[in-house]
């Protein structure tokens, strides 16, 4: 099985540490991973700007980039949903083959891999942000608006994880705010949805808080960093490549 | 062209190609009427109207004569407890109805689901009465209770008279910052007999 | 330049005084212990919503019936409008057509000149805000006394209603405790609802007696019968139709349904969403006028043909107006519903409101993070999130755009599109600090910047790494 591993821009570049963990484990879990050097981005900064018409050189390039491998893997919810609903190419055929076989990291080892066992070790009070693209876009977890059976792949992972202790904010699943380019152009809302989130972890007097976006983590250890807060971001893929 | 042939040209022209209608298939969760009973108390008592269950009418007869005797001023409308307000028709004056102390209507249905008592014009002879009046007292056979409103609009006529309306507890608002006060415009009370007699 | 005018760069200001919604939103959350306090009220809505839809097993069965029926009822519009239209006449109703808001208005003031009516209490209806009937009627004058609770507070204060379900619910009982003391007398200081709630009672049993005219909205317009449902908690709308000589109910071309039997998945669904409540207190189900009533219905358009003909937001025409994704939208709860400076605030108010103005709405879609708990509450399910997104790409595409948004996004759609000048321009995220919006590394106006600390760029990016360790 060969996964080609998509490491969104932002990630490359501010967040390599998160790249490398996703990499590792995915190879600790007997993937031969690939990572097509020519990569650039998904096209979703301009897509939900309004600019979904000047993506087509990023589509294009992502077709050529991850067109031949079986699966495409991300650690990120937000770039995987935005290439599944949206990635067209004049080469159709591979387009389509990458809108159904690229996933993020979580769901690909829960519902691909069917892992059952983690080996990681994280012995610290972990709060769990739930990203909404992840969930409400891709279904890695139950919704909180919706009469339907409780699950989460994320968690699920997590509670495998020895000595993690994992918490909920009250309110499971409010969205943090970062919202792409909404976290500059509505600077005001979109802080005080980020401290509303780190508000409710901090009862939960949590050491870490852990998602499956870098950009919700990102826009959460800016005001946390800002506050001078002890609590730390950290991305589920180094919870889940811990030793 | 009128606005109305401009209208419906517009939308002649921008609808979607037809979309069938679906089938309304839903089952009550019980088949039980003593169910139906229990919750319709449960949910009309949790939206802040209170019912009491009656195997005789004498009761509410007695309780009409008391008050009328007290001077308060009662509107009966159902010949089965005495005497009716044949003063309450459809013309009354609102600043004349707007004296009534209490009324006693009858109810044509209840529904479990959500505490909400059917009522035919006939039966509340102004159609005012049951809002302006201070206090409401609605009596209804236990036998005519339903599961949900999809059994009472099987078993209603919505056309048949020229009102008709679900009533659901007191009047109410939470207008004043999401604080729940009882008697907003309407009645102040709604008190429902269920009479198994 | 200051970080107030970075937006400034990448939208176009919103023409006249009228503030767009991130300005508006920023000043709301100045205060941010009433911003908090906004915040819980709204919340406290959507779990109480919660609490009810959790109560019905069959809840998310019920959301696909009320979307079809809906979908339905859409694509054989014009028919069922005819066949209402049949049979309301039938029923002694009389039927006006407005193609908009203009003639929506002149109808009612004809009706009320011809009666020689000088008040009219009116109970809530979007509609007639949308259409501004009540500075139309004012001007000229025509006293218009809004009925319901909230609505008249909001009357009292010269404001728009900031929610649709509940227009007052920016305001603390000490403003309505102010607003009523100024208004109707009441004790100064005295904030207790009960206390004002009587107040109001009070004094609107006098309008009601008094008025000859009512002006309703319509929450559901049956065609196969020729009648219309109105919804209330308060019963405000039955004071005022009733007591009235005559009762005119305003109503968009959206609100038909094919049959009563309908009206048992609707009203299901409606306060259930709404606030949590089992059904509203009163579902009146009008059908004739009372003996020497007159009864009109006023079916309006005003931008709603055009919005049928859009097939990406046509469905924003299935709305039944419970406002459960206001309640939920953790924007508009931290920015309350002024700032969205149109009639229906919220997320359903950002798919509408750009189909009647598209220039002065165009910062609306923009105020939502596509998080997607809005269509997720839904009664009928609209796919408002993705709606927002598509307005964007719309709103683009005809031009409301600002230059220096233009300008930034062909520049990063270039460097992204070439892998090999991404490599060059990205070597140590320089690039992306210039041009990614969020990480722009220029402190003095990048908003980021003002309350979040940027992040610390490493010293190799992955690509570096992996070429060094993998390869």
């Amino acid at each position: 099985m060969k996964v080609g591993l998509f490491i969104p821009c932002y990630v490359d570049q501010f967040y390599p540490k998160v790249a490398v963990a996703t990499l590792e484990l995915l190879e600790k879990l007997d993937c031969e991973v690939v990572f097509p050097l020519n990569q650039t981005c998904c096209g979703q900064p301009m897509a939900n700007s309004g600019f979904a018409s000047l993506s087509e050189g990023c589509d294009k390039n992502f077709v050529a980039n991850f067109g031949e491998v079986d699966y495409i893997v991300s650690p990120s919810g937000s770039c995987v949903l935005h290439v599944k609903e949206h990635l067209h190419d004049q080469d159709e055929i591979k387009a389509s083959h990458i809108r159904r076989h690229i996933y993020e990291l979580t769901e690909f080892i829960v519902d691909v891999l069917k892992v059952e066992n983690i080996t990681a070790s994280f012995p610290y009070k972990v709060g769990m942000h739930i990203s909404c693209h992840g969930q409400r876009g891709l279904h890695l977890s139950s919704m909180s608006e919706l009469s339907a059976p409780a699950f989460s792949k994320p968690a699920y992972l997590l509670n495998r994880v020895k000595g993690l202790q994992l918490s909920e904010p009250k309110r499971v699943d409010e969205c943090c705010g970062f919202g792409g380019t909404f976290c500059v152009f509505e600077e005001a809302v979109s802080v005080k949805m980020g401290k509303d989130r780190i508000t409710e972890h901090a009862l939960n007097e949590v050491e870490y808080i852990t998602g499956v976006d870098v950009s919700c983590l990102m826009h959460l250890e800016g005001i946390l960093k800002r506050q001078g807060s002890k609590v730390k971001t950290i991305h589920i893929a180094e919870i889940l490549n811990s030793h | 062209m009128s606005s109305r042939e401009k209208i419906l040209g517009a939308i002649s022209t921008n609808k979607p190609a037809l979309i069938e209608l679906p089938v309304i298939d839903i089952k009550s969760t019980s088949n039980l009427a003593a169910d139906w009973v229990d919750q319709f108390i449960k949910i009309l008592e949790s939206i802040g109207g209170k019912v009491i269950q009656l195997s005789s009418i004498d009761l509410i007869k007695k309780e009409i004569q008391q008050a009328k005797i007290g001077g308060e001023y009662i509107v009966n409308t159902l010949p089965i407890l005495g005497e009716v307000n044949t003063e309450i028709n459809s013309t009354m004056e609102a600043s004349l109805l707007e004296t009534v102390d209490r009324a006693y209507i009858e109810g044509s249905l209840g529904v479990a689901e959500n505490g909400s008592v059917w009522l035919y014009e006939n039966q509340i002879k102004n159609r005012l009465l049951p809002f302006i009046c201070q206090h409401l007292v609605i009596c209804l056979s236990i036998n005519k209770i339903v599961p949900n409103l999809h059994e009472a609009y099987k078993q209603i006529d919505v056309a048949k008279e020229g009102y008709g309306v679900f009533l659901a507890g007191p009047s109410k608002t939470a207008d004043i910052e999401q604080s729940l006060v009882i008697g907003a415009h309407g009645a102040r009370s709604l008190l429902v007999y269920l009479i198994s007699e | 330049m200051n970080p107030k005018n970075f937006n400034r760069l990448f939208f176009e200001p919103i023409q006249g005084a009228t503030l767009s919604h991130s300005e508006a939103a920023e000043i709301f959350n100045k205060d941010e212990a009433r911003t908090d306090w906004h915040d819980e009220t709204l919340w406290f809505v959507r779990e109480k919503r919660d609490k009810a839809v959790r109560q019905i097993s069959e809840w998310e069965q019920l959301r696909t019936l009320g979307s079809d029926i809906k979908d339905h009822t859409l694509s054989n519009l014009d028919n069922y409008l005819t066949e209402f239209e049949k049979n309301a006449q039938a029923n002694g109703i009389k039927i006006h057509w407005a193609i908009d808001a203009e003639e929506h208005n002149e109808i009612i003031l004809r009706i009320i000149r011809e009666q020689k009516v000088h008040q009219v209490v009116k109970s809530k209806s979007m509609l007639t805000e949308e259409c501004h009937l009540n500075d139309f009627l004012s001007q000229r004058g025509v006293e218009v006394v809004d009925t319901d609770l909230g609505e008249r507070i909001v009357q009292f204060r010269n404001e728009p209603p900031s929610h649709i379900v509940l227009p007052a619910i920016h305001l603390k009982k000490q403003d309505v405790s102010e607003t009523f003391h100024e208004h109707l007398g009441t004790e100064k200081g005295n904030n207790d609802p009960q206390y004002l709630t009587e107040a109001a009672r009070q004094h609107l049993r006098e309008k009601f007696i008094k008025s000859q005219l009512a002006i309703t909205g319509v929450n559901f317009a049956i065609a196969s019968t020729g009648g219309f449902v109105v919804c209330t908690n308060e019963g405000n709308a039955d004071m005022g139709a009733h007591a009235a000589k005559i009762h005119i109910a305003c109503m968009g071309i959206e609100k038909i349904i094919p049959k009563a039997e309908h009206l048992g998945v609707f009203l299901r669904l409606l306060a259930r969403s709404a606030t949590g409540q089992p059904i509203t207190t009163y579902s009146s189900h009008f059908h004739q006028p009372r003996a020497g009533q007159q009864m009109h219905i006023i079916i309006v358009d005003n931008g709603r043909t055009k919005q049928l003909g859009r097939p990406d937001f046509r469905s924003s025409l299935k709305c039944i107006r419970c406002a459960a994704c206001f309640n939920t939208c953790p924007v508009y709860r931290r920015s309350g519903g002024h700032s969205y400076h149109t009639a229906v605030a919220g997320p359903i108010g950002s798919i509408l409101n750009p189909n009647l103005d598209m220039k002065a709405n165009a910062d609306l879609p923009f105020a939502s993070t596509l998080c997607g708990s809005c269509s997720n509450v839904c009664p009928v399910k609209i796919d408002i999130h993705v709606q927002l997104y598509k307005w964007r790409q719309e709103l683009v595409s005809e031009g409301y755009t600002a230059t220096g948004k233009k300008v930034a996004m062909k520049g990063m759609a270039f460097v992204l599109s070439h892998p090999s000048i991404y490599r060059i321009a990205g070597k140590m995220g320089r690039w992306m600090m210039r041009a990614f919006p969020f990480i722009m590394n220029n402190k003095s106006i990048n908003p980021w910047y003002k309350q979040r600390d940027m992040p610390e760029a490493p010293k190799q990016s992955f690509r570096d790494w992996y070429k060094k360790n993998k390869q």
